[in-house]
Parts: structure tokens; C-alpha cells; sequence
């Protein structure tokens, strides 16, 4: 039991998928410009990623892996336009600020990455897990980022006022770069940096030629 | 057009302002050379599959696009996602073939990268960003072509910068990936900062 609960507890910051595994970091940084854009991401990012995992670790044995990817492909493909279908029944607005952000959970390398990496070879019940474990990491950071990127770009927390502006009556100055693009790399940024001064068994091994050779 | 042509090239880079692709392009920018390489790869395969996605689209997945045949309420476009992901990945396995057969030298530069292209969000988004923006085909062309190229633009120029940056002396917890971060950000500033160019 202690086994499975790892494959859920472990991609949350020990393996995190974003700031140590590299996938799915496109619709991290893209999303995140509001708090409830981050949260109807991360949900259906989680749900694909659990379902993908388990139908295909049900079907690994009978995929050739010739055509393994294609078929990863399509079954991820169809849980997208599902999900696509009924956000825009159920939450239309939202749907239309996330763009084309949900449809590009096909080519999410985190789904495909954790199907290829561990459904293929596990079965179900871990594969699930697994699936709902590193969509679960991927959600910690989304909604970090999300909170500090609304927080300090217009003050609010899923549009309720916290800080109140000063164009308001308060003494808040929205900082505008918050709700800009550049800003999701720096957010992002100095949360790994915050995460491996911590955790310094994830720092990286960099080789540096020139220096070497200048001590030579 | 001109103006489409800038826009998607620099202040809506499709890396640095729209992220699309930007798991390969935080993996895959070590080296000038595979940057440089990859780039190329993108742009051609942008600029082939835009248009050719916008001709599927707008002739059987768009609604009343059956209306020849007597049937004007079918609206197919809910099978975009997949008609556009069969699509790339046909043509990225036509251009391997025909780098194989006619371009070998180039084939085997580009190696792994090619039949990644097939999941690189930078290729769907674009062909997403297309439909969603209502592009006609000579748009489309331009779009295909200016993105894929923009692409490429942003991902040789961090690679460069980046070969610089591993000789320095960094914090160690921002060494690699936290320093990559920082560095798409100053160039993402620097490219949204051209939005006021116009021809």
C-alpha cells in the first residue's frame, strides 16, 4: 500500500513534472495569467492524464509497438475532445480565455511523456496513480504560479479583491508585467531556483569547458 | 499581410509569448548546431501543414462545409483536434521520406527531431491559432511560414545565449533549468517590445 501511495506522493515535489521533469510546460506558463484559469486547467489536465494512463496500461499488450504512439496519440486525442466538448457546455467563458490550450493537451508532452515512460509497462491501478500523481504536481505548480501571478498583477484571487488597488481607494499598485508573458518564465523561474536551493539533490550537474581550461 | 507577417514572427512569437513548443525549446537548446537544425525543421513543417490544415478545414471540418451534398447542418469541427494531428503526422512521415531519399545529409542532421515534430505543440497550436483566428489560405500561408520561422528565430538566438551562460558562475539552484527560465523571460521582453514595429 505504502508503494502505491508513492507513485502518488513522489511527483509532487521530490519528481515534480514541471520543475524537474521538463513536460507539460507550454500550458503552465500559458494559463496562468488568473487563478481560475489555472484551476479548470489543472482539473482537466489531471482527468485526461489518470484515464489516458489506465485505458492504455489496459490495452499495453495488445498495442504493436510499431504504431504504439499513434494509437497513444488517438485515445488522448479522443479524451481531449471530450473534455474540450464539455467545458464549452458547461463553462463557456473560461473555455474561451484557455484558447486553445485545452486542445493542445494532446500534445502535452507530460500525458504522452508519462504514458510512454510508465503506462506502457505498469498495469492499471499504478498507471492510474501515477497518472493522478503527476497531474496532482503539475496542479501544485499551475495554481502557485496562477495565485502569485492574479495576486500581484490585479490584486484579486479568483476575482475577489485582496489587495485593493489604488485607483480603488487602496494603496495597491497592480504591477501590469504580472499579466504579461515574460513574466510566467520569471515566476517559474525563481520557483525552481526556490526549490533546489532546498532540495539540493535536484541541482544539475553542469560541465564548464572554458572554465576548466582557464584554470589549466 | 506584412504586418501578420511581424507580428507572428516577433511580438507573437509562438515560443516566447503564445509558449507553444517550449518543452523542446527548453530541452533541445544546448547546442547552436541541433538548434539551428530543429529550427529548420519546424519552419518547414509549419509552413506545409498550416495551409493544408486550413484546406481541410475549411472544405469538410467547418459547419455547412457538406452543404453540396445536401447535408448543410453537419458541423464536423469538433473533430479538428484529431483531423489536424492525422494531418502532421502524415506530413512530418512525407518529409522525412523525402529528406531520406533527396536530402540525406540533412536527414541525418535532423535525426530524433523529425518524428518528434509530429507532438511538438508549436505545430498544432499554430494550425489551432489558425481556426480560431479565422485565417483565408493566402493568410494562412503567411502565418505558417512567419510562425515556424519566428519559432526558429527564438530558439537559435536562446541556444546561443545559452552557450555563453554555461560557462558562467551561477548559484548552483539556478544552474540549467532555472537560468533557462530567466533567459526565455529577458527574450521574451525583448520580442514583445517590438510590437510597435509596423511596415
Amino acid at each position: 500500500m505504502r508503494s502505491s501511495l508513492s507513485h502518488v506522493t513522489n511527483p509532487l515535489i521530490a519528481n515534480n513534472p514541471i520543475t524537474l521533469q521538463i513536460l507539460g510546460v507550454c500550458s503552465a506558463l500559458a494559463v496562468t495569467t488568473s487563478l481560475s484559469t489555472a484551476l479548470v486547467m489543472s482539473a482537466a489536465l489531471t482527468v485526461v492524464l489518470c484515464l489516458s494512463s489506465a485505458v492504455i496500461s489496459l490495452i499495453r499488450r495488445h498495442i504493436p509497438s510499431m504504431i504504439r504512439l499513434i494509437v497513444q496519440i488517438i485515445i488522448i486525442a479522443s479524451l481531449v475532445v471530450v473534455i474540450d466538448e464539455i467545458l464549452q457546455a458547461y463553462a463557456f467563458a473560461i473555455s474561451r480565455q484557455l484558447s486553445i490550450f485545452v486542445g493542445l493537451i494532446v500534445t502535452n508532452c507530460l500525458v504522452l511523456g508519462r504514458a510512454e515512460a510508465f503506462a506502457m509497462r505498469n498495469p492499471v491501478w499504478p498507471s492510474f496513480l501515477d497518472g493522478l500523481g503527476n497531474g496532482l504536481g503539475y496542479s501544485l505548480v499551475l495554481i502557485l504560479v496562477g495565485s502569485v501571478r492574479e495576486l500581484f498583477g490585479a490584486g484579486t484571487l479568483l476575482g475577489y479583491v485582496v489587495l485593493r488597488p489604488a485607483s480603488d481607494g487602496g494603496w495597491f499598485e497592480p504591477l501590469g508585467l504580472m499579466q504579461l508573458a515574460p513574466s510566467a518564465f520569471f515566476v517559474i523561474g525563481f520557483l525552481i531556483w526556490a526549490i533546489r536551493t532546498y532540495w539540493t539533490d535536484q541541482v544539475e550537474e553542469v560541465e564548464r569547458p572554458l572554465v576548466e581550461e582557464r584554470a589549466r | 499581410m506584412g504586418d501578420l507577417f511581424l507580428s507572428a514572427m516577433f511580438h507573437q512569437n509562438l515560443a516566447l509569448t503564445s509558449f507553444l513548443g517550449i518543452c523542446t525549446f527548453l530541452a533541445v537548446s544546448q547546442r547552436f548546431d541541433t538548434a539551428l537544425g530543429l529550427g529548420l525543421a519546424i519552419t518547414v513543417v509549419q509552413t506545409i501543414t498550416v495551409p493544408v490544415n486550413n484546406l481541410i478545414f475549411n472544405g469538410f471540418l467547418i459547419g455547412g462545409a457538406w452543404g453540396w451534398l445536401g447535408l448543410p447542418d453537419v458541423d464536423l469541427s469538433f473533430l479538428k483536434l484529431i483531423a489536424f494531428i492525422g494531418i502532421i503526422a502524415a506530413m512530418v512521415q512525407i518529409l522525412e521520406m523525402f529528406l531520406d531519399r533527396f536530402a540525406p545529409r540533412l536527414y541525418r542532421a535532423l535525426g530524433i527531431f523529425l518524428p518528434l515534430i509530429t507532438v511538438n505543440c508549436a505545430v498544432l497550436g499554430g494550425s489551432l491559432f489558425m481556426v480560431e483566428r479565422r485565417y483565408d489560405f493566402a493568410e494562412s500561408v503567411v502565418f505558417g511560414f512567419s510562425s515556424g520561422a519566428g519559432w526558429a528565430l527564438a530558439i537559435i538566438a536562446f541556444a546561443c545565449i545559452r552557450e555563453r551562460v554555461r560557462a558562467s558562475d551561477i548559484p548552483p539552484g539556478l544552474q540549467g533549468l532555472g537560468s533557462a527560465f530567466l533567459i526565455a523571460g529577458i527574450m521574451s521582453l525583448g520580442f514583445s517590445a517590438l510590437s510597435r514595429v509596423a511596415l
